[in-house]
């Protein structure tokens, strides 16, 4: 955590209302984004209970397994789940597209991907790792022979075993985490561990009138009025829900075992619901913050993997391995870092206050512009350069030193290098060289716009996004000397019968 | 304050502050609670005078949300079952598997009971009369079934029941514990893990001791333990040896900073009491007199955690915010003089001065860049 963030967390124990960390919203929120409560049975590895699933906040759909132990029960959950999101899929993979261009020079390739792609929003990181796992569960399993499945049981497992993967780089948008999205974008009085619980970080951000968050907070912490978020369940609902599934049992006729039935789907809406409504107040909530100039860009990408993952199910199809093998794992690892380190950079180019990160630590200054020298040749040079200098006076001292390139995140486009830093008052003067980003002319005047003008006030730093490959090779694309693509997996008896008891 | 008969034994001074009701037995989940959180004598003192910390709570109007599912009770009762069944077969099976050598089958000994004696003492005696016999050469194939361990910590003598103790294989006895967390192609939840490691460690260190005590070699007893829990979504065992020397070691340099509970207790007023049917008032004064050291980890672990957090909030402690805040404080024991600091309202210490600079230079910035972000 930055000295920041510490600064947003202690003002927000002194007003009682969560800190904005950020200035914009740096997820892609979609439109009609699917959102997924789980719950599962304690004690068990992976048990689906219940679930409050669908896109229309008002119109909730309740799956529910009234006797969880019973393996055909567990697969009727699973296949009402994949009629629920298959269709949401296949909705977005449909729409409409668009052409992009993939690779660059004679590799140069049109493609098209759709204006769509699932957005799967779960309530937290449990969240996650119950999508995980029930992707596991699932993805393995054969449509013929002793043990088959419903078709479309393979299908969704495959489908959320994606969706997990993507969620483990960082500003993918395809699986999220509410409290993940929401801890990004405020600092709340309480710690991280309490951050986690969906209804007190809500209270902090979004507190009932006439209430402090802090307060709000405690409250939310009573499980009679927010049951737990999931997938795990509250242990004193559970002995109400225990009583229950023994009646279900032990009903003498249908009718009666109906009745009970009923009202154990009842109890655990009742669960679900509270949290369900919390999941489209923190929709609301992201939707009001104004969204970051690089989170569309993002999209476009988790819509491409989308697309292409889409295509390779239709061509192959053969399911993701038990486990990575140690080629990929490693070749993951090196893609997340990336990807975190393309995500923060780019997030301090959309974000002021992200930024100031980056100048806290002295990768960044900002300043005044003080002098401009439009008409400045590179001296010595046999057919003199055009590189018009400004020099920016920061307040504050600036840390980098001559000859580091940096760049200005209102101009993107422009190669700039420090040729000086000298110290001035408490603060730096510091002249900067522009290496471009004049519309590709080589002498001046430079066009409107391209060059910082007096007084203006500019922000400069090392840190740079697109050093980075914005875009990386799929896995498909990346030769097999290169850690891909895996292997994909050809499921065994073994993993046909595997039991889930 | 001194206390008022010094030299009443330590024991009895713990007992009283209970009070009447019957101790609560001092468990291997006590002690990696303590070893978790060491610089907190308020739960130390629970602990040593055997308070129950729930009720303790909710005494004091905190109800802990602490408890066990009866599903997951029905799940982990299942289980053990079936490891057990037959002769413990499957721990057998899982012994060969993870150690490559033969091993032979053996007779199981029930130690949760002596002879329909359930008591904490009793099973302790056959427990190390079983481990003395079993130890000192005789080439009897036993395995002790929730042997009964003690261990002093503290000034302490604590009760630990690992789930069994496998005959002498290749030498040497192994700890096994049995738990319900499945470990899916081969990997378990890690946190899950390490704490069931930790626990192993004290009961292997237990036994160690007690070999040691009866003149045996405490390293007969492994430095590793087999962790049994269900296989990837089945009820079928799945087992793996984890090493435990790293945990031994953390174990040994943590119980020796351990305070004794009862010269931490000595700081109580004589009127102090932790009798949990004593009225509100008075439990909160002794129980506040108690210096506690809460972090949100408390929250997962501690009964007393809402309570501790109540009082952290008030007196504005940095670490209820968690260890990150607290490290950018560093040498300052309130947020609200972290916030005076920052207003400017009163100038830092040459101690704390290079750490408010930097978190005024980012309350500036914050200012200064979060435009119209409120
Ligand atoms: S909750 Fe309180 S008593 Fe328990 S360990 Fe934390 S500080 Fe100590």
């Amino acid at each position: 955590m930055s000295a920041l963030t510490a600064v947003a967390t202690l003002r927000a124990t002194e007003t009682g209302h969560a800190e904005r960390l950020t200035t914009v919203r740096h997820d892609h929120l979609d439109d009609r984004p699917f959102v997924l409560v789980p719950l599962r049975l304690a004690g068990e590895a992976c048990a689906p209970l219940a679930a409050l699933a669908g896109t229309d906040p008002a119109d909730p759909v309740l799956l529910t397994v009234r006797q969880p132990r019973d393996r055909g029960e567990r697969f009727l959950f699973v296949e009402r789940l994949a009629a629920l999101l298959l269709p949401y899929i296949e909705e977005c993979r449909t729409a409409e597209t668009e052409t992009y261009t993939m690779g660059r020079g004679p590799d140069k390739e049109e493609r098209r991907r759709p204006l769509r792609a699932p957005q799967l929003l779960v309530p937290n990181g449990d969240g996650i790792a119950y999508v995980r796992l029930l992707g596991r569960l699932t993805r393995l399993r054969a449509v013929e022979g002793p043990y088959a499945v419903d078709p479309a049981v393979p299908v969704l497992g495959k489908w959320l075993t994606w969706f997990a993967d993507r969620a483990e780089f960082p500003g993918s948008g395809l699986l999220q985490a509410m409290t993940r999205l929401l801890a990004a974008h405020w600092a709340t009085g309480q710690s991280a561990a309490e951050d986690s619980h969906l209804a007190s970080l809500l209270a902090w951000i979004d507190p009932p009138g006439g209430h402090t968050g802090a307060e709000a907070a405690r409250e939310a912490e009573d499980p009679l009025l927010y049951p737990p978020a999931g997938p795990a369940t509250d242990v004193v609902f559970d002995r109400t829900l225990d009583e229950l599934m023994s009646r279900y049992d032990e009903a003498g006729d249908d009718r009666g075992r109906e009745a009970v039935g009923r009202q154990i789907d009842r109890e655990l809406r009742g669960q679900m619901l509270p949290t369900w409504e919390l999941m489209w107040r923190g929709v609301e909530l992201l939707r009001e913050l104004p969204e970051g100039g690089h989170v569309s860009e993002r999209w476009a990408y988790d819509r491409r993997l989308f697309a292409e993952y889409a295509v390779y199910l239709d061509e192959d199809g053969r399911p993701q391995a038990r486990r990575d093998h140690a080629v990929g794992a490693a070749r993951r690892l090196a893609r997340m870092e990336e990807a975190m380190a393309r995500y923060d950079a780019e997030r301090a180019f959309d974000d002021p206050l992200v930024m100031a990160e980056y100048e806290l630590t002295g990768e960044a200054f900002t300043g005044v512009v003080v002098a401009c020298d439009e008409d400045r040749f590179l001296p010595g040079a046999r057919s003199p350069k055009w590189r018009p200098t400004i020099t920016v006076r920061s307040e504050l001292p600036v840390r980098l030193r001559a000859g580091t390139e940096i760049k200005c995140p209102a101009r993107p486009g422009q190669k700039a290098e420090i040729v000086e830093v000298s110290p001035d008052g408490n603060g730096h003067t510091v002249l900067i060289q522009l290496n471009g980003g004049f519309n590709n002319k080589r002498k001046p005047p430079a066009p409107p716009g391209t060059l910082a003008e007096v007084d203006e006030t500019v922000t400069y730093t090392s840190v740079d996004p697109k050093s980075m490959p914005s875009v990386l090779p799929a896995e498909e694309d990346t030769p097999w000397t290169h850690g891909g693509p895996p292997e994909p997996y050809e499921p065994t008896d073994e993993d046909a019968e595997e039991i889930w008891e | 304050m001194p206390p008022q008969h010094p030299f009443e034994p330590s024991d009895s001074r713990l007992a009283t502050l209970r009070g009447p009701r019957s101790p609560q037995p001092y468990t291997a989940r006590k002690i990696t609670a303590l070893t978790a959180n060491p610089a907190c004598s308020r739960r130390a003192v629970l602990d040593a005078a055997g308070v129950d910390k729930a009720v303790l709570a909710q005494r004091m109007g905190y109800e802990p949300r602490f408890g066990q599912s009866p599903f997951a009770i029905a799940r982990e009762q299942a289980f053990e079952a079936l490891v057990k069944w037959g002769g413990y077969a499957e721990l057998i099976r899982l012994l060969r598997e993870q150690l490559g050598i033969p091993v032979e089958e053996a007779a199981v000994t029930d130690l949760s009971e002596v002879g329909g004696d359930t008591s904490l003492n009793r099973r302790a005696t056959e427990t190390r009369h079983l481990l003395k016999r079993l130890a000192s050469g005789s080439d009897e194939r036993l395995i002790l079934d929730r042997p009964l361990l003690t261990l002093e910590v503290a000034g302490q003598t604590a009760y630990l029941e690992p789930q069994a103790l496998t005959h002498r294989v290749g030498g040497l006895f192994y700890l096994a514990e049995i738990r319900s967390f499945p470990a899916i192609d081969g990997q378990a939840n890690p946190t899950a893990v390490a704490q069931t490691a930790k626990q192993a460690a004290v009961s292997v260190l237990a036994l160690r001791r007690a070999f040691a005590d009866m003149d045996l070699n405490p390293e007969q007893i492994a430095h590793e333990f087999l962790l049994i829990c269900p296989k990837d979504f089945s009820n079928r065992p799945y087992g793996r040896m984890v090493d435990l020397r790293q945990e031994l070691d953390a174990l040994l340099f943590q119980l020796t900073r351990l305070r004794r509970a009862d010269d931490l207790a000595l700081g109580l007023p004589p009127s102090a009491t932790l009798d949990t049917d004593r009225d509100e008032a008075e439990l909160d004064a002794s129980v506040g007199a108690l210096d506690a050291a809460y972090t949100p980890d408390c929250l997962s672990f501690c009964e007393m955690a809402r309570y501790c957090r109540d009082e952290a909030t008030a007196c504005a402690s940095p670490t209820r915010l968690g260890g990150t805040v607290r490290n950018t404080l560093p040498g300052i024991d309130s947020t609200r003089t972290a916030l005076a600091h920052l207003e400017g309202v009163h100038a830092p210490g040459p101690a704390e001065a290079a750490a408010i600079d930097h978190l005024r230079a980012a309350e500036r910035l914050r200012r200064l860049r979060r435009g119209g972000a409120a």
